[in-house]
């Protein structure tokens, strides 16, 4: 980074700390870490899944869950022991599917973009999109198929709102890569990338409620603030069809 | 007594190995009598059956182990382990049974834990009563006027032999093709007696292009001047039209990468060109598997056992919806396709766990990328082992 790059940066961290309600200092941090660790995976994608610790809190005990993009069925696998649930995953890659049927997960192996051809109307209680919905052709499709089948949806996703994906992209110049987003421009499988802010307008639009959005910023787990469109890197939001009046 | 002749060691393994359901011995049992016959759904009536079954393993004090394993068309009893009579059956002399790879102490299905039991169909000519089998009335074999059997007769024989071993409830159905449709069948038959149903490289029904296929091996058969309207069993059989429908199906066991990839356009060099000889490497294959088929199989068997497949269709148990058939089975199911199989396609096995889901049925569906085609259930031990084992073992998801 140029000295001239430098000096635009600090003034950038200052502005951005008004904007985004984060101090200047973390702000200031992360930009040096950057400089220093170029763009390298410094920050390494989550091992843990937070977002499966609040779906294990908040889907009551025995309901049937159908969670789309299962991948190894390590939630369902939770949700099945622990809360005793009812559990069915759908998945397309091999590998994670076999793992899935070795957990003793019940799965179909089935691209999500075709949508959720044979699963009837309201069949689950739940029905859960944890960090899929961008990386799909049509991710309007199986929002609506999750509506129709599933009485309550779960959807998680990296907010592209994030304050590090702006000052990232504003700094380097480059497709900007953080710990939910770990991808360069060219391995990346979110081809949908969006905000927080743009989901809640496709809920508006679609006579969809969010009941309840929890999010995480850093190792912190909180319901949804003021402001948190851009501090939360990831969302989880719940959805149901808004109760049409008579 | 089991006679134990000498059978050497091969790439097939032994019957010494550790994980080898060892020499088996295959046993028969006489059901039906002449005033309570076994009446087939197309209404025709057998006044003695024979089966003929293998089982491996023990059966647990509670009853609660078994696991009935369904052959496909040509197959057999001799599932697994290596037949201490093989002097009866030549063929058997070099290689064990059809599912060794699946089937032995530690293997997938693990005969250490569970009995296994295997069944010889109806209308088969591997022990069970069949058309080659002498009709009591007249003493001679009942050729073309044994009665037409269905994969619903095939199931039921199967309870009723599964009754008399004291048998109410089955931990598992498994089988591929042909035997595949049998275990789906026994999921409509019986739901309460079966806990987990394995479906593997088959549908609810074969495609047109399937029907197709048969009705042309058939062909080859019924046209065959040895064939003399089936009564052919005190003279020469009509082995060029059984080898002929071996041939054509065996193309349709494999995939067109696979047979690309074993033989592509090789030429034999050991026999002279420019006729009309085996002198490509597919075409010696093919007329060696038909060759070898005859000397195994009974082309009046091949007539029934093809039409039994033909005729299957598991939707006419929910008035020819295949959804409201499945609304009847109560297991746990797990259906596993091939991508390169165009016998059963993956998209008509998909098709079939997706009525199961609309049903709130517990489905597992994997779809397996294999060069092997059709045949892939037989020859992909492993990866199909890995796909049966947990799934055999686990807790049932809807009980």
């Amino acid at each position: 980074m140029t000295p001239g790059r430098v000096s635009a940066a600090l003034k950038l961290a200052d502005f951005a700390s008004h904007f985004f309600g984060v101090p200047a200092e973390e702000i200031l941090r992360f930009v040096e870490e950057r400089r220093d660790n170029g763009r390298a995976r410094s920050a390494p994608h989550q091992a843990y899944c937070w977002q499966d610790d609040v779906l294990e809190q908040e889907i009551p005990r025995g309901a049937s869950v159908l969670d789309l993009g299962c991948g190894t069925g390590e939630l369902l696998a939770r949700l099945i022991e622990r809360r005793g649930v009812r559990g069915q995953g759908v998945e397309l890659s091999s590998g994670a599917v076999a793992e899935c049927v070795a957990r003793g997960v019940p799965v179909i192996q089935s691209d999500l973009d075709e949508g959720l051809k044979g699963f009837p109307d309201g069949s689950f209680d739940f029905v859960v999109l944890e960090e899929t919905l961008q990386t799909l052709r049509r991710p309007l499709g199986i929002l609506r198929e999750m509506l129709r089948v599933g009485k309550r949806g779960a959807v998680s996703f990296p907010n592209f709102a994030f304050w590090k994906v702006w000052v990232d992209f504003a700094v380097g110049g480059r497709m900007p890569v953080t710990g939910s987003l770990p991808y360069q421009w060219h391995d990346s499988p979110n081809i949908h990338l969006f905000t927080y802010g743009d989901f809640a307008d496709w809920a508006e639009s679609s006579e969809v409620s969010l009941s309840k959005v929890f999010v995480r910023s850093g190792e912190e787990v909180r319901p949804f603030e003021e402001g948190d469109d851009f501090r939360g890197e990831e969302m989880l939001v719940f959805v149901e069809k808004k109760q049409l009046r008579e | 007594m089991v006679v134990v002749m000498e059978s050497g060691r091969n790439r097939y393994g032994s019957p010494e190995d550790p994980s080898s359901a060892g020499w088996t011995e295959a046993k028969r049992m006489r059901l039906f009598s002449e005033e309570e016959p076994f009446v087939t759904e197309f209404g025709g009536r057998l006044p003695g059956v024979e089966v003929e079954y293998e089982t491996y393993g023990e059966l647990s004090p509670g009853r609660e182990n078994a696991v009935l394993v369904e052959h496909a068309l040509s197959g057999d009893a001799h599932a697994a382990g290596w037949d201490g009579k093989w002097g009866e059956r030549p063929w058997r002399e070099r290689k064990p049974g059809w599912w060794d790879g699946i089937i032995g102490p530690g293997k997938a299905i693990d005969t250490r834990r569970f009995f296994v039991i295997c069944q010889n169909v109806l209308g088969s000519c591997y022990g069970t009563t069949g058309p080659r089998s002498a009709d009591p009335a007249t003493g001679k074999p009942y050729a073309l006027s044994f009665p037409v059997v269905t994969v619903g007769d095939w199931v039921r024989l199967q309870a009723k032999v599964l009754d008399e071993l004291g048998i109410e409830r089955l931990h598992a159905v498994v089988g591929g093709s042909l035997g595949g449709q049998q275990a789906i069948e026994w999921g409509l038959a019986f739901p309460e007696r079966v806990e987990r149903i394995g479906v593997l490289a088959a549908a609810p029904n074969l495609s047109a292009q399937g029907l197709a296929f048969n009705a042309v091996g058939r062909h080859c058969i019924l046209n065959d001047a040895n064939f003399r309207g089936g009564d052919y069993y005190d003279g020469a059989p009509p082995s060029s039209g059984l080898a002929a429908a071996r041939m054509l199906a065996h193309i349709t066991y494999l995939s067109e990468d696979g047979m690309d990839k074993k033989f592509g356009r090789r030429l034999r060099s050991d026999i002279e060109h420019g006729g009309f000889g085996a002198e490509f490497e597919v075409e010696s294959y093919l007329s060696h598997q038909g060759r070898s088929f005859v000397d195994r199989f009974d082309a009046n068997s091949y007539l029934y056992i093809t039409r039994a497949m033909d005729y299957y269709d598991a939707s006419r148990r929910g008035g020819g919806d295949i959804v409201e058939a499945c609304r009847r089975i109560d297991a746990d199911v797990l259906v596993v396709s091939f991508d390169t199989d165009w016998l059963y396609p993956p998209e008509a096995c998909r098709n079939f766990s997706r009525a199961l889901a609309m049903c709130r049925k517990s489905v597992t569906y994997v779809d397996l990328s294999s060069p092997y085609g059709h045949d892939a259930f037989l020859v992909e031990t492993e990866r199909v082992g890995g796909l049966l084992r947990p799934f055999l073992e686990k807790r049932r998801a809807s009980s």
